[in-house]
């Protein structure tokens, strides 16, 4: 019990104004897989930045001794040389270099000032084997998927003679066998003696891999539960994150369902740049009015593929099929015939092809909808600000004014922006990528009271999403996707996990 | 709110804006006491203006070309092809004034075409595009001119950056007529900030408190008269001025008040996501870039006709001044943030400090790297304050002010009412 790898004695961080941290206490026991729970803004990633030095020492109060020694890091350099490695939510990969050259970056396998590429390559196959990850040294990491991305950062930081491996998030953009993959390695590492401390939403995740979870609500350490007995609940540690209980992930809804307005026949897509791979392999889906329809699929399945090709051929070439909006046949060349024949896309990627970071909420809001607050090309500016307060208040975002920037914004309260950007375009077919992706479990719930709110104004609604709770807590039916093929369709009554999964599954080792 | 938290907040509002005013005032302070006084002379006013005015003119197309993301290289060029193309007619073949006027319009708006074809629709690096576009046009120049420099231009077109407008209503060592524009002007500014003020309270929106809304007034009035009155002591109202000045207020409002506008300031802040909110990307940059080509024969026709004459050098190294003066003016070097008028107030800064240096004797290999320097700084503090920006960490700072009851919160997902 004693034997801490690290202890943080209250930590107190403070931005001016602000109080980040305080008085937070992390005490991790060697070799234990301790897991970071927290809602956004908690303040998780900046104790991970104190501990990993990014905040230098004197930046904050408190002490961290880390292997029975006082510590006082004063950069990454520092806390690396100790054996700390933290690998944050985006990967610090160089995509045009090799699996190999990316390991080594800045530890280079060198004699006399010169890179021993036998001696890399070689290094970096024995990492490779023990991430169990089955590449080549010398391919370009851009050619890898996010998964094995990831384990190549966990290559590279075993190659620093980890002691102390700090995961953000690191299964937020993989899928489920990935995620599988990466939790097995991690408990792997456990066994040869090295400590994680895993930041992670994944609550399910959290409880079948973590030894002790530290919950931190509003720059305090709440509580550190013992999770070896198995008898911490995924709504135990909930409570902890929000302070009450939440007896109900998904707020009860029942879909009043008319006519279909939405119907993709026969739609195929081909890779934009590699010519011949079908993404998308003659789908079909029809969805409703009033009806919140889900797809699921594990990356690489061609969801976002499909939803953005349909979305005024966002993503694609050689794009083949038929789109029926109410009946009637119409296409969707670009994203402006799209939006003028009311399909929204709301993509999953906010801060990438979502927002306009460095402008404010206000002209995030109308940016897709500009044509309806002009008039000859003339925006009404004042009109402008009025539909954003109304959203900011109807949608509840948190910020002081519509002109506060996006780029300041929670996850949750920018998704938020995103939607109101997309309902203001007035859609009859909203097609939500990941909505709830990297936003903390308050702010899930009220997202998807929104999207309950919108079916019931009559709009068909189309969820993409990784989770399957998710999917299975707010959809009227569930389409599965798999290697680009419809592979199924079950009623919410139907479906569980286990028979999604299957399906998800189930096609792609036929087609193999 | 009382005056002083809400002048307080005028200048905190937007640093980067505020500050390039600040730095311009401190810089005319500076040079009308190092010159003696002489720097806001009446003869030297007009002189400044006069001088930069094509600059000034290049740096309005040149921060929407910045604002979008991209960058043109090749405007010093479009400059001097112009003004050749309008020399060669005019001079060399007796046309009137207009017709060459005309053609170097025509000339900067296929100019632009081509490079916006590249840009948008090829999708070429505008660094390259018009990096080639610096020597094809060049090029060019020297070719309508067969290397040689062609002068002088008939009095009808050396009066358009030439000529001045004055003494229509009189007046004794001082002209009327430019006193009566500039009071018009100011009036105009007054009403329509009157009335955009009244629409703003209509639709409950904050504004500034009333003393404080006529300060701004008066002393923006104040600074205009005084501007006026001294250039009505010289020679009266340049006509060039005009010109600007119209540019300015069109360009101001495009830039605020359109759907182009906007669609610029989008596609510079994030590509992605303004293709996904249906911005017509391509068109938008192509016009961009056309439009970037009118100003530049804009500045080409002023530029020959304060020189009289059509050089084959003409125009060399304004695309840097123009670029200077987008930066200096607080536009982003990653795009998406910046104006017109802070541009325009980032060419007075480098005019001032030029015309101040001149008037001292100060050697043109001093002023050269004082100007580098500037520009560094002025670009160097963008970036730390994005930098100080972006290290406030996610979204404290919101949260800070609106502290939230843990307990009683029903924003935060509240599950139990909100289910039905």
């Amino acid at each position: 019990m004693s034997d801490h790898i690290l202890e943080m004695h209250s930590i107190t961080k403070t931005f001016p104004g602000v109080k980040a941290l305080q008085d937070v206490t992390l005490n991790v026991r060697r070799g234990e897989i301790h897991a970071i729970c927290g809602e956004n803004g908690a303040g998780k990633s900046t104790l991970m930045k104190v501990l990993s030095g990014l905040y230098p020492a004197g930046s904050y109060d408190g002490d961290i001794v880390f292997d029975g020694e006082k510590v006082e890091f004063g950069s990454i350099n520092d806390s690396e040389d100790k054996g700390i490695v933290i690998i944050h939510q985006e990967l610090a990969l160089v995509p045009f270099l090799s699996v190999a050259e990316n390991l080594f970056l800045g530890n280079e396998r060198s004699a006399r000032g010169l890179i021993d590429w036998n001696k890399a390559n070689a290094d970096a196959a024995e990492l490779l084997a023990r991430v169990g990850l089955d590449e080549l040294p010398v391919t370009p990491v851009g050619q890898l998927g996010v998964g094995k991305q990831q384990l190549v950062e966990i290559a590279k930081a075993l190659s620093k003679r980890v002691k102390l491996l700090i995961l953000d998030e690191p299964t937020a953009a993989l899928n489920d066998s990935d995620s599988e993959h990466l939790l097995g390695l991690l408990r792997q590492l456990k066994e040869q003696g090295i400590t994680s401390i895993m930041i992670s939403h994944k609550l399910g995740e959290i409880a079948s891999i973590a030894d002790s979870t530290t919950i931190i609500r509003d720059g305090r350490t709440i509580e550190t539960l013992d999770m070896r007995g198995g008898d911490v609940t995924q709504e135990r540690i909930i409570k902890g994150m929000v302070g009450r209980d939440l007896d109900q992930r998904y707020p009860d809804h029942v879909s009043t369902v008319g006519e279909e307005v939405l119907r993709i026949e026969d739609w195929t897509v081909h890779h934009p740049t590699q010519p011949g791979r079908v993404v998308v392999d003659h789908a079909s889906l029809d969805v409703r009015a009033g009806e919140i329809v889900g797809i699921a699929g594990l990356m690489g399945a061609g969801r976002t593929e499909l939803a953005m090709s349909v979305f005024g051929r966002s993503y694609g070439r050689d794009i083949s099929g038929r789109i029926f909006l109410r009946g009637k046949e119409i296409r969707t060349r670009s994203v402006s015939e799209a939006i003028e024949h009311g399909i929204a896309y709301a993509t999953e990627d906010r801060k990438k092809y979502g927002l306009n970071l460095i402008e404010d909420i206000r002209r995030n809001i109308s940016a897709a909808s500009l044509d309806r607050l002009s008039q000859g090309g003339w925006v009404n500016g004042n009109e402008e600000v009025k539909v954003a307060e109304d959203y900011r208040r109807s949608m509840n975002i948190k910020a002081p004014t519509v002109m506060a920037l996006a780029g300041k914004l929670s996850g949750g309260n920018q998704q938020k922006v995103v939607l109101s950007k997309w309902i203001h375009t007035d859609p009859d077919v909203l097609i939500l990528d990941e909505p709830t992706r990297g936003i903390d479990v308050g702010a899930k719930y009220e997202i998807y009271t929104i999207i309950n709110r919108l079916a019931d104004e009559g709009k068909a609604i189309i969820v993409i999403s990784s989770e399957l709770p998710e999917l299975l807590g707010i959809c009227d039916r569930i389409y599965t996707l798999s290697a680009g093929r419809v592979t199924g369709v079950l009623p919410r009554a139907e479906a569980t996990q286990e028979s999604l999964m299957e399906l998800m599954t189930k096609e792609r080792e036929q087609v193999r | 709110m009382n005056a002083l938290a809400s002048l307080q907040q005028l200048f905190t509002r937007n640093l980067r804006q505020s500050g390039i005013f600040i730095a311009f005032a401190a810089i005319v302070g500076l040079f009308a006491i190092l010159t003696d006084g002489v720097l806001l002379n009446p003869g030297n006013l007009t002189n400044i203006i006069l001088q930069y005015s094509y600059i000034l003119i290049l740096a309005i197309g040149m921060v929407i070309v910045i604002i979008g993301g991209h960058i043109d290289l090749s405007v010093g060029s479009v400059v001097a092809l112009t003004g050749a193309v309008s020399g060669v007619l005019v001079i060399r073949g007796g046309q009137p004034w207009w017709v060459g006027v005309l053609a170097a319009l025509a000339v900067g708006l296929a100019v632009g075409a081509w490079q916006g074809f590249w840009v948008a629709y090829v999708g070429i690096p505008a660094f390259i595009v018009t990096l080639a576009g610096m020597l094809l046009f060049r090029g060019m120049t020297l070719q309508v001119l067969d290397n040689i420099s062609l002068s002088p231009f008939p009095d009808s077109y050396k009066t358009i950056a030439g000529g001045f407008l004055n003494g229509f209503l009189g007046g004794q060592g001082y002209d009327v007529f430019t006193l009566v524009v500039a009071a018009i002007g100011v009036g105009g500014y007054a009403f329509s900030a009157y009335r955009s003020r009244r629409a703003r309270i209509a639709y409950q929106q904050a504004v500034e408190s009333l003393p404080l809304f006529v300060l701004k007034l008066v002393l923006i009035g104040a600074l205009v008269m005084a501007f006026a009155y001294q250039l009505s002591r010289s020679r009266g109202l340049p006509i060039v001025l005009v010109i600007l000045g119209a540019l300015i207020l069109i360009y101001t409002v495009v830039t605020t008040r359109t759907v182009f506008g906007r669609h610029v300031y989008a596609i510079g802040g994030n590509l992605n996501a303004a293709q996904l909110s249906g911005v017509k990307v391509k068109r938008v940059n192509f016009w961009i870039f056309v439009n970037m080509g009118f100003l530049a024969s804009v500045a080409g026709v002023v530029y020959s006709s304060r020189s009289n004459g059509a050089q084959p050098a003409a125009g060399n190294m304004f695309e840097l001044d123009a670029i200077a003066a987008g930066f200096i003016g607080g536009a982003a070097v990653t795009g998406g943030v910046g104006t017109v008028v802070g541009a325009m107030v980032g060419g007075l800064v480098m005019a001032v400090m030029s015309n101040g240096m001149q008037l001292m004797g100060v050697d043109q290999s001093i002023q050269q790297m004082i100007k580098g320097l500037v520009l560094l700084l002025a670009v160097a503090f963008d970036v730390y304050n994005k930098r100080r920006a972006s290290t406030a960490p996610d979204d404290r700072s919101i949260k800070a002010k609106t502290p939230k009851a843990p307990t009683a919160a029903p924003s935060e997902g509240e599950p139990v009412g909100a289910t039905r």
